[in-house]
């Protein structure tokens, strides 16, 4: 699994992360995805404490801690392997990092930050940041302050329930995608439906961070 | 292997510790006491450390170091507002800080090193082999200048640092394997001179941290720094003396400050007092524990912040805490055990001494390392957010705080101007949005062949190891060719520097040898005297007359010898005194045993 070859030995490698023959540890394959690191398939639901006793198991496999008596190659492919191990779990451990991360692998990078907002929230969204500058310019004791921090808190609520259905969505998606992947066709129907699904989940995601970021942006005005 | 020694360097006491059969052992000193005083002083005879050095506090206070730890790592201009607490020099060169002691100059590494040799020669005394391996302590919420500061001190010692473990983690050790608990723990750490929170998850085995959070500037020190004030206030008002004025006298304030809070600890009220210079008598206060924590509730206060971010950070609640581990001896503080208490809404532990469980895990950690311990293993994070400056000095996050470490994290960089030969990157560690308001680790420049804009294609990996020590490697991507970097740490000693104490802590190793020798010598010698003029008087009367007169003589000689500078006559005349005093001894063996016997019964006896 690591790469075909032994660093040390030069024998075949059957083993997935230590030779069988000369017992050394071998590097992870920088082309090898989480999913694969980690022993799990390409879903977006997985049971955390699955994941978690993974984990500890590679943990337990690589961490430099069990390494000090060993060669120098040894220690720094013990190193790479835990960081990467340490990378890999805070990745899938959580479901947004997961998808966005899936989402890399199948379809190229999710993570730039919109600059404009979600059409079916611009009107909404550009009332807010008026309001959040007028607040902010306000005179904090004053009334007007008050009017319009309890503004403030109504669009908050709004906007936190909105990231709940997105979440939602999100959450029904992440199933479509597991259950496509579990029939396993390779059908032009099931292409097109990879392609929605993976579409959907993509513009959810990103409007789901720039909303995300205008409630931190209000919680940090008002409290 | 090699044994591996488990060290506690803290701020006001350090300590050694080993694994003895499956449990961790602290060693003690010839004087019979676990914790070495993190003191050294510089006196005519040559540099001193721990109880010894102690005593110079008052004595030679310019010349005396306590507290180092608060300078490990750090630049002038950090510790400006605090300078005036402390009586010795300190100078700065090359962004180190450095004391000014008599004639030459030390960086904290340096002074840190002594105290980490006293250590070294304790445990080669005890174990008799020669120690050359270290786990040594550091605060979870050291930065990477603080850790790696620690690391130079343990080479200059002449000890390979195997392991930088963080003291609320080491604890967590000390304590999982002696309860073998499972769950959620927060670890208190409240010591000399900082203070670390850490929530770990325990599970078969593995002490996963979750979270964790400080302030490396708020410990004992602190609370100490408080009283003191009060005195040195009501001195002024009552006795018209400005203490500032007399250096000795303000360490002893300090002193009786630390000890009138530990008193308090145990009893309700307590008088301190202190004599005053050019005959002004005495000061006397009593304090209350009432008034103890009136004063210091601020700085206690100042503890539940990172508590409640490191819960946040853990996505925990107060409720979801399993247990909660007190360590550092400032936890001795009952409103401190009260605050944390509720808190969390748990008794806290405090089953292991909170001077030691520290050394205690380090000596655990030690034991992982050498291949004794395998079911235990400790996945720790790093404390702060490291990144790099961005246009307009912003910082962009890199490897965000409370990663587990290792931890990496890769980065793309490419020019902005045609021909552009170099790219200057600026690493940062902190919390904050700007560029200049977070710790500056490092600057280095990244070489890059002459290209139009935008096409070279540096990658350069951030490492953060298993110290919590973050190491750089950049690779230009075109040509696939890795490049070494000098990195110049911003706030740390050059690679030359460090080179150079080791050679400097050599050259002077053989004075420091029979400086030390003069000084146990005396120690020893100052004992006898006053072990042997006790028998005298109590056994005069069971000896002849020309005994005495020989004892006497044997006495002379040695307090003469004990002003010397030679440590073998002193011992010569010692070993003479044991033999004049011979009789004496046996004398009073007799007597007593005697007198033990009279009364009882032969059963009792036999």
């Amino acid at each position: 699994m690591a790469r075909s070859m032994c660093w040390h030995c030069q024998s075949e490698m059957a083993g997935e992360y230590f030779c069988e023959r000369c017992v050394k540890v071998q590097p992870v394959s920088k082309d090898l995805d989480y999913f694969t690191c980690m022993g799990f398939p390409r879903r977006l639901t997985i049971d955390p404490r699955q994941l978690e006793t993974k984990f500890y198991e590679l943990s337990r496999a690589f961490h430099p801690d069990f390494y000090q008596n060993k060669s120098a190659e040894e220690q720094t492919i013990s190193l790479g392997n835990s960081a990467m191990l340490n990378t890999a779990y805070r990745t899938l451990r959580d479901p947004i990092q997961r998808a966005e991360y899936l989402l890399d692998l199948e379809a190229g990078a999710v993570k730039d930050i919109r600059t404009s907002p979600p059409a079916d929230l611009f009107e909404e969204i550009l009332e807010l940041q008026d309001t959040l500058d007028e607040y902010r310019a306000a005179d904090r004791d004053s009334g007007a302050a008050a009017t319009l921090c309890a503004k403030l808190q109504s669009e908050r609520t709004t906007l936190e329930r909105r990231q709940q259905d997105m979440e939602a969505s999100l959450q029904q998606l992440f199933t479509q995608w597991d259950a496509l992947q579990d029939r396993g066709e390779a059908t032009d129907r099931a292409r097109a439906e990879r392609d929605r699904i993976l579409k959907h989940m993509r513009d959810i995601l990103s409007n789901r961070t720039y909303v995300k970021n205008i409630v931190n942006d209000l919680v940090a005005t008002i409290s | 292997m090699a044994r591996i020694v488990g060290i506690d360097l803290g701020t006001t006491n350090s300590l050694v510790a080993y694994m003895d059969k499956g449990a961790p052992r602290v060693i003690a000193g010839r004087n019979e006491r676990n914790m070495v005083p993190s003191v050294v002083a510089m006196t005519d005879n040559g540099l001193i450390v721990g109880d010894p050095a102690k005593e110079h506090l008052t004595r030679n206070p310019a010349r005396t170091v306590y507290s180092v730890k608060r300078f490990m790592g750090k630049g002038l201009a950090d510790v400006q507002a605090e300078l005036a607490y402390f009586p010795y020099t300190l100078t700065e060169q090359g962004g180190v800080i450095r004391f000014k002691l008599g004639e030459k100059t030390y960086s904290p590494p340096q002074i840190s090193a002594m105290i980490l040799k006293e250590l070294k020669l304790r445990a080669e005394t005890h174990l008799g082999e020669s120690i050359t391996k270290a786990v040594i302590t550091v605060p979870a919420y050291f930065n990477d200048s603080q850790r790696q500061a620690t690391k130079d001190a343990g080479i200059i010692a002449g000890l390979e640092v195997l392991r930088i473990i963080n003291e609320p983690t080491a604890a967590s050790l000390a304590y999982g394997l002696q309860q073998k608990t499972q769950g959620t723990i927060a670890v208190y750490d409240l010591g000399g001179g900082t203070f670390d929170i850490s929530i770990l998850k325990l599970k078969n085995g593995i002490f996963e941290v979750l979270a964790t959070n400080g302030d490396t500037h708020l410990g004992g020190d602190d609370f100490d720094r408080l009283i003191a004030d009060l005195f040195l206030e009501e001195i002024r008002e009552r006795h018209g003396l400005d203490l500032q004025a007399y250096p000795d006298h303000m360490q002893a304030v300090r002193l009786e400050a630390e000890r009138t809070k530990i008193r308090l600890s145990d009893v309700l009220k307590t008088t301190a007092t202190l004599d005053l210079p050019d005959g002004k008598g005495r000061f006397t206060r009593e304090l209350t524990r009432d008034q103890l924590e009136s004063l210091t509730m601020g700085l206690i206060e100042r503890t539940l912040a990172p508590c409640r971010k490191a819960l946040k950070d853990a996505e925990l609640t107060p409720g979801h805490i399993d247990e909660v581990v007190l360590v550092g001896g400032s936890t001795r503080m009952p409103l401190v055990r009260q605050r944390v208490q509720e808190l969390f809404g748990k008794t806290p532990h405090c089953e292991l001494n909170p001077d030691e469980v520290v050394a205690l895990g380090a000596a655990v950690q030690a034991d992982i390392l050498s291949g004794g311990t395998t079911d235990m293993l400790l996945l720790d994070v790093t404390p702060l957010s490291l990144g790099i400056e961005t246009m307009g000095g912003v910082m962009s996050s890199v490897i965000r705080r409370n990663t587990t470490i290792p931890a990496g994290a890769k980065e793309m960089f490419t020019t902005y101007v045609d021909g552009q030969t170099g790219v200057d990157i600026h690493i940062l560690q902190g919390e904050r949005e700007l560029a200049k308001d977070n710790r500056s680790l490092a600057r280095f420049r990244l070489k890059v062949p002459p290209l139009p804009a935008g096409v070279p294609r540096i990658e350069v990996t951030f490492l953060i190891d298993a110290n919590g020590i973050l190491n750089v490697l950049a690779k230009d991507m075109r040509m696939g060719q890795s490049q070494s970097i000098e990195v110049k740490p911003s706030y740390g000693l050059s690679d030359d520097e460090v080179e150079q104490m080791i050679e400097d802590s050599f050259k002077f190793a053989a004075n420091d040898v029979s400086a030390r020798k003069l000084i146990e010598a005396r120690l020893d010698a100052g004992a006898m005297i006053t072990a042997t003029e006790k028998s005298l008087l109590e056994g005069s009367h069971l000896i002849a007359s020309d005994n005495i007169a020989a004892t006497r003589t044997a006495l002379a000689a040695l307090s003469v010898a004990k002003d010397g500078t030679d440590p073998r006559a002193i011992r010569a005349r010692m070993a003479g005194l044991e033999q004049a005093a011979q009789s004496l001894t046996v004398a009073l063996l007799n007597d007593s045993l005697t007198k033990g016997l009279q009364g009882k019964k032969v059963s009792e006896v036999t």
